[in-house]
């Protein structure tokens, strides 16, 4: 067995031909070499021989340390045995080897580069959105004009994963967000002794806004980036591609049940996670505030229009169809390695949130405009 | 050193996945200096022997020494200058895809030389890139830029980093057009010669068989019940055995039958 722990080392000596040499000495190999690159980078000597009378196993590291060096201070190698001078010989003839890292561009040019890329990226995204919403429409529409070939099981499927299995961690949520409303609204009203309106502001503002608001951030996180993943990773294993051949279409298999689940099943989360926090609300009314659940209750009512409760309700469809097409999407955009899908998974959620903010601040001026303040 | 050691030396190896028992009482000797095929059909627990011996699964029992040291039961700490001297190819290159070619050969000498000079370390990374067969303009590239055959290459490379006795490849030309199949044998063989490398290989090529194993081993009923030179095991009768050398595929691999080919 070959045993590599004979540090290597190399002197300076007269050769018996008068020559000055370079003369190692123990094993060479990547355990042993130590600091001996350095050294020899920066030997400045006027050797003109290599001497490896004196070595015991070389390895290629080693070997390429003497063809190195040979190569650099222009000596020749001496008294190698015939294993080692073909060990060095094959090492040898792969120089000039290759690079580490591709070239890095002009820095100016890469600016320009990396500013000129996003912006095409943005808008790329963007038409690819907008077309692949298309797509999901179009495929809508002709499922409507043949019902048989909507695969229910899938959507069912997708109901329990996006929306009852959902139910425990919106619920908890939303009752905490309840709470913190009801705490903190109490704290601020209480200076103009108007904590009885608590309750409005409970009411009013999880039905239309944080209710839904919230349950989509979360969908999205929970079930937005799920579908950007199965369906990336399905891209990657080249499963969509295999559906496409056997005249599957993906977008009827896989995308349209995740949409309408989504669609379907947002409304009923927002509205769930809404009257959670006024449960939430009405907890903290009855702990801190001495107002009893019926007594909270009843003045939700009042207080509450049901336009309020419209509000949310309309506004949750659009975003659990902006979650689903936007996962759906970056979903299907992977390729090449699985880096993407984790990319790709990121992407899915950040936009969709972004998108569902930015929607819900054109609602919040759209359903004012009409009256429904 | 006794030179009759074996390099790897499995005993009664038992692996069990819940009902399924893979391997029972298997054993298995490696030579130094040899290239061992290892062939058997799917679902026999090639793979799982070769994860066995490198330390990816653990078995229920047996004894696994390379190296003339025993490996199983140890903590990760202790067997870290054992699997040092080992590299290994796994069936898809597994290369880390985030960096390049070169830099996944770095990461091996960077875990276990960490000492070694930065600009060495990157010349050592290079001249393996090369060696391994792989063009120039492959080391800077990252996988996914990569043929399936370079990737096998680059995979080579990579394990090939910390100068290894021990190599283990597991289906290195499967997916490799015959022509890449080939050249992917000779550069074995060569690696082999050039760095009196032992070579574990598993393999369903019958092709790199007859070119390059020194011996094959059998695996089948949970165990390794030949091992031999090609010529041994036709010998044997064994049903399986012959069903895959002398089936049609077996012998058109043959080198020496006439007619075939």
């Amino acid at each position: 067995m070959a045993v590599m722990t004979v540090p290597s080392d190399f002197v300076e000596e007269m050769m018996e031909d008068g020559v000055m040499a370079l003369r190692f000495s123990g094993d060479l190999s990547i355990a042993t070499v130590d600091d001996l690159p350095e050294r020899l980078s920066s030997y400045e000597g006027d050797a003109q021989k290599i001497d490896l009378s004196g070595v015991g196993y070389v390895d290629t590291v080693g070997a390429w340390l003497i063809y190195r060096t040979a190569r650099d201070i222009r000596v020749e190698i001496v008294g190698a045995e015939p294993a080692v001078d073909q060990l060095i010989r094959t090492v040898g003839g792969v120089d000039p080897p290759t690079d580490v890292r591709p070239d890095p561009p002009n820095p100016i040019l890469r600016i320009l580069n990396d500013v000129g890329e996003s912006t095409t990226l943005a808008i790329k995204t963007f038409a690819g959105l907008v077309g692949f919403f298309g797509a999901v429409v179009a495929a809508a529409l002709s499922l409507m004009r043949h019902p048989g070939r909507i695969r229910w099981n899938a959507v069912i499927q997708r109901f329990d994963v996006v929306g009852v299995r959902a139910l425990g961690i919106v619920g908890l949520m939303s009752f905490l967000i309840g709470l913190v409303i009801a705490q903190q609204g109490a704290v601020q009203l209480r200076q103009f002794g108007a904590e009885v309106f608590t309750v409005n502001l409970v009411g009013r503002l999880t039905l239309r806004e944080l209710g839904v608001l919230m349950t989509a951030i979360m969908v999205a996180g929970r079930s937005g980036s799920a579908f950007a993943a199965q369906l990336g990773t399905m891209k990657l294993t080249e499963e969509i591609d295999a559906m496409r051949t056997i005249g599957v279409s993906p977008i009827e298999a896989l995308v349209l049940p995740r949409v309408l689940a989504t669609v379907i099943m947002l409304p009923l989360l927002g509205f769930y996670a809404s009257i959670v926090a006024i449960i939430g609300g009405g907890v903290l009314s009855w702990v801190a505030l001495d107002i009893p659940p019926a007594t909270f209750f009843t003045r939700i009512r009042e207080v509450v229009p049901i336009t309020d409760v419209y509000v949310g309700l309309v506004k949750a469809p659009v975003f659990g169809a902006i979650i689903a097409v936007s996962g759906c999407y970056q979903g299907m955009q992977v390729k090449g390695n699985a880096e993407q899908v984790g990319f790709r998974t990121t992407a899915a959620v950040v936009q969709a949130i972004f998108m569902v903010i930015v929607l819900d601040a054109f609602f919040a001026v759209f359903f004012t405009w009409i009256g429904w303040s | 050193m006794a030179e009759e050691q074996p390099i790897i030396c499995v005993r009664g190896l038992h692996n069990q996945f819940g009902d399924q028992v893979i391997h029972h009482e298997l054993d298995l000797d490696v030579r130094r200096g040899e290239i061992l095929g290892v062939v058997g059909g799917s679902g026999t627990g090639k793979s799982v022997l070769m994860r066995s011996i490198i330390g990816l699964q653990t078995p229920q029992h047996g004894d696994i020494e390379v190296f003339g040291d025993h490996l199983l039961g140890r903590p990760e700490a202790e067997t870290v200058d054992i699997r040092k001297r080992w590299g290994v190819l796994f069936q898809g290159g597994a290369l880390f895809s985030t960096l390049t070619v070169a830099e996944n050969v770095m990461v091996p000498i960077r875990e276990f030389y960490p000492k070694m000079d930065r600009d060495f370390r990157r010349e050592v990374a290079k001249y393996k890139v090369g060696l391994s067969g792989l063009p120039p303009e492959a080391g800077p590239k990252y996988p996914a830029e990569l043929s399936g055959g370079m990737k096998k290459r680059a995979g080579v490379a990579r394990a090939l980093a910390l100068d290894p006795e021990l190599l283990f490849l597991d289906e290195p030309t499967a997916g490799l057009d015959p022509i890449g199949a080939a050249a992917f044998d000779n550069l074995i063989k060569e690696l082999q010669k050039t760095l009196g490398l032992t070579v574990f290989l598993i393999t369903h090529d019958l092709d790199t068989l007859h070119a390059i194993c020194d011996r094959v081993a059998v695996l089948a009923d949970q165990q390794v019940i030949a091992v031999g030179t090609i010529p041994e095991l036709l010998a044997l009768d064994h049903p399986w055995i012959q069903e895959y050398f002398n089936g049609p595929r077996g012998r058109m691999a043959a080198p020496k039958e006439t007619g075939g080919g």
